[in-house]
């Protein structure tokens, strides 16, 4: 049997929404090249939905899948609606992962919020106004033993106690 | 029908026909055990013994001196802690180098468990350990010495010879682990000096599971696997009778036509070296570009990461690894290619082509001109290429 379904793998031999926007409302980036994948997400915003997601990955087959995934169901999403996307939503879209693979799917999800933060952020800032970022880890998978993290801003998983952040230390 | 390409050799080989057609009767009507002293016995052990010949003359040793074994992870393992365990009244300090396999590497990390020091010499940036860093890196209490022959990831092959010169003379073991090289290019045990040698039936045409140990005489080893006393009571457990006659029959065919599959692979892998990263750009070779393996080619691609080139040239019938982390179920790049002093983003590019007997020239150019389309394709959505692009950075 493949290590991909069949969903998966089209998504990666044809990905949607591949690009990049350059006028875009609001821009993501989302992991480290160190770790094996990068996530750009370029959002363009109308009335408060997503009017248009664009995105560009360095990474396998199941980070291009991811991205790909996320481009498409986020589309036409309310900017809240796209906040509450989450790492397991996007893995159920996909129809499942390989176990190590699904730490892939936090990246799309936190890119894509990460995108929607920049926009808020940018859109306070024309009313003179504070916004805080609400983009974090909102639970998904330890890329080292595929248990589910929480996501409470501690640094190492619970389950197997690799530190979270091992990678981001190479940028 | 779409073109297959095979190119994954340091994976698995396809096993010879004359070498299935010699195991088969013993997974059949010549099932007896070659520790039995009657005439299915006799049968079973003639077999292994000439086998263990067969596999002696492949590498110059003699046949006493070849131990059995599962394949190469389990020779490896057997020689590192073997051979320094029956030295750890002399001392307990080993030395390997950084580029090692996980079968000699893990082994000297448990003996670092047991009491061992470990120290790890260095490769430079083509992959080749500097003989007078072995030379440094041993002390008084240096029990074992295990570099490999040559390295599977990038190909190099290394200066053992030279290492020996200075094992001998200051009268250590030492062990190289020659999977990638015995039954491929020409090994000989005296002529590289060595005391022991890691060798797997699969890496020249053998089955799976079946590798054997060559131990000078007169060098002390343990055993791994105790029991009863086949191989000398050094590796115990019933024979694979099957898969020791599978390697037996593998190592006469390597030896008689090494020659010939030499001249067949170097010009393609030549070709590959030299026409793929011209043909692409921002490709490094890795490993040494002239002194390495016959069939082999391996890259770094600038900008994109290897499981996805993997699988777009999948797609197109071609069969290739990579050491990516993506790739590697433990989400880590590759020692190997860290250890030449590339950086993460660079190793996540890595490809590997490993040729094989049933390659040739129209295959070359199936590679050559599928390839760059797929490394273009992943390049335009590639952030770190776009980055590249508009910044001169980032490669």
């Amino acid at each position: 049997m493949p290590v991909y379904n069949e969903k998966v793998m089209d998504h990666f031999m044809n990905p949607r929404n591949v690009g990049e926007i350059k006028d875009a409302d609001g821009v993501g980036e989302e992991g480290n090249p160190v770790c094996g994948d990068m996530m750009t997400m370029y959002i363009k915003v109308k009335d408060d939905r997503l009017e248009d997601i664009k995105f560009k990955t360095f990474g396998c087959g199941s980070a291009i899948a991811v991205s790909s995934i996320v481009s498409e169901i986020a589309k036409g999403m309310t900017l809240d609606e796209a906040m509450k996307l989450t790492p397991n939503k996007v893995v159920e879209e996909l129809g499942g992962l390989p176990k190590q693979k699904l730490h892939c799917s936090n990246l799309g999800a936190q890119a894509l919020h990460r995108a929607i933060d920049n926009y808020r952020e940018k859109q306070a800032k024309l009313k003179g106004e504070r916004y805080n970022p609400i983009a974090e880890a909102e639970g998904g998978n330890c890329p080292h033993c595929h248990a589910e993290t929480d996501g409470d801003g501690s640094t190492a998983c619970q389950a197997c106690s690799v530190e979270e952040q091992e990678c981001v230390t190479g940028e | 029908m779409m073109k297959k390409v095979y190119m994954d050799n340091a994976a698995a080989m396809p096993l010879l026909p004359e070498a299935k057609e010699a195991m088969l009767p013993f997974l059949g009507e010549d099932f007896g055990n070659p520790s039995s002293l009657h005439e299915w016995g006799d049968k079973a052990r003639d077999a292994i013994e000439e086998a263990r010949a067969s596999v002696a003359g492949l590498i110059g040793g003699s046949p006493e001196e070849i131990y059995f074994t599962s394949g190469g992870t389990e020779s490896n393992n057997f020689a590192v802690k073997g051979l320094a365990l029956a030295q750890q009244a002399k001392g307990k300090h080993i030395v390997v180098s950084a580029i090692e396999h996980f079968s000699v590497l893990n082994p000297a990390a448990t003996l670092g468990k047991w009491g061992f020091e470990v120290t790890e010499v260095p490769v430079n940036k083509y992959g080749a350990v500097n003989p007078e860093d072995v030379k440094n890196a041993i002390r008084k209490d240096t029990v074992l010495v295990s570099i490999m022959h040559a390295n599977g990831e990038i190909g190099t092959i290394e200066p053992i010879k030279e290492i020996a010169n200075i094992t001998r003379e200051m009268k250590i073991p030492f062990h190289t682990d020659a999977v990638a090289t015995a039954g491929t290019i020409p090994v000989n045990v005296n002529e590289l000096g060595v005391d022991a040698l890691s060798m797997a039936a699969n890496s020249f045409y053998g089955p799976k599971g079946s590798g054997a140990l060559w131990v000078r005489r007169g060098i002390r080893i343990l055993p791994l696997l105790e029991g009863g006393i086949q191989e000398g009571g050094r590796r115990s457990g019933t024979e694979n009778v099957a898969g020791i006659v599978g390697m037996g029959k593998a190592a006469e065919i390597a030896a008689a036509q090494m020659r010939d599959r030499i001249k067949h692979l170097l010009p393609l892998r030549d070709r590959l070296i030299t026409e793929l990263p011209a043909k692409i750009g921002h490709v490094i070779v890795t490993g040494h570009p002239t002194n390495r393996l016959p069939g082999h080619a391996s890259y770094c691609v600038e900008f994109i990461e290897g499981e996805a080139m993997l699988m777009l040239l999948s797609s197109k019938g071609i069969a290739v690894s990579s050491g990516s982390a993506c790739t590697s179920k433990a989400l880590k790049a590759s020692h190997v290619l860290l250890a030449l002093g590339l950086d993460h983003t660079l190793a996540q590019g890595s490809l590997l082509f490993t040729l094989g007997l049933t390659n040739n020239g129209e295959d070359i150019n199936y590679v050559l001109e599928t390839m760059p389309p797929i490394v273009d394709r992943l390049r335009q959505m590639s952030p770190v290429y776009d980055k590249f692009i508009k910044t001169g950075k980032g490669g």
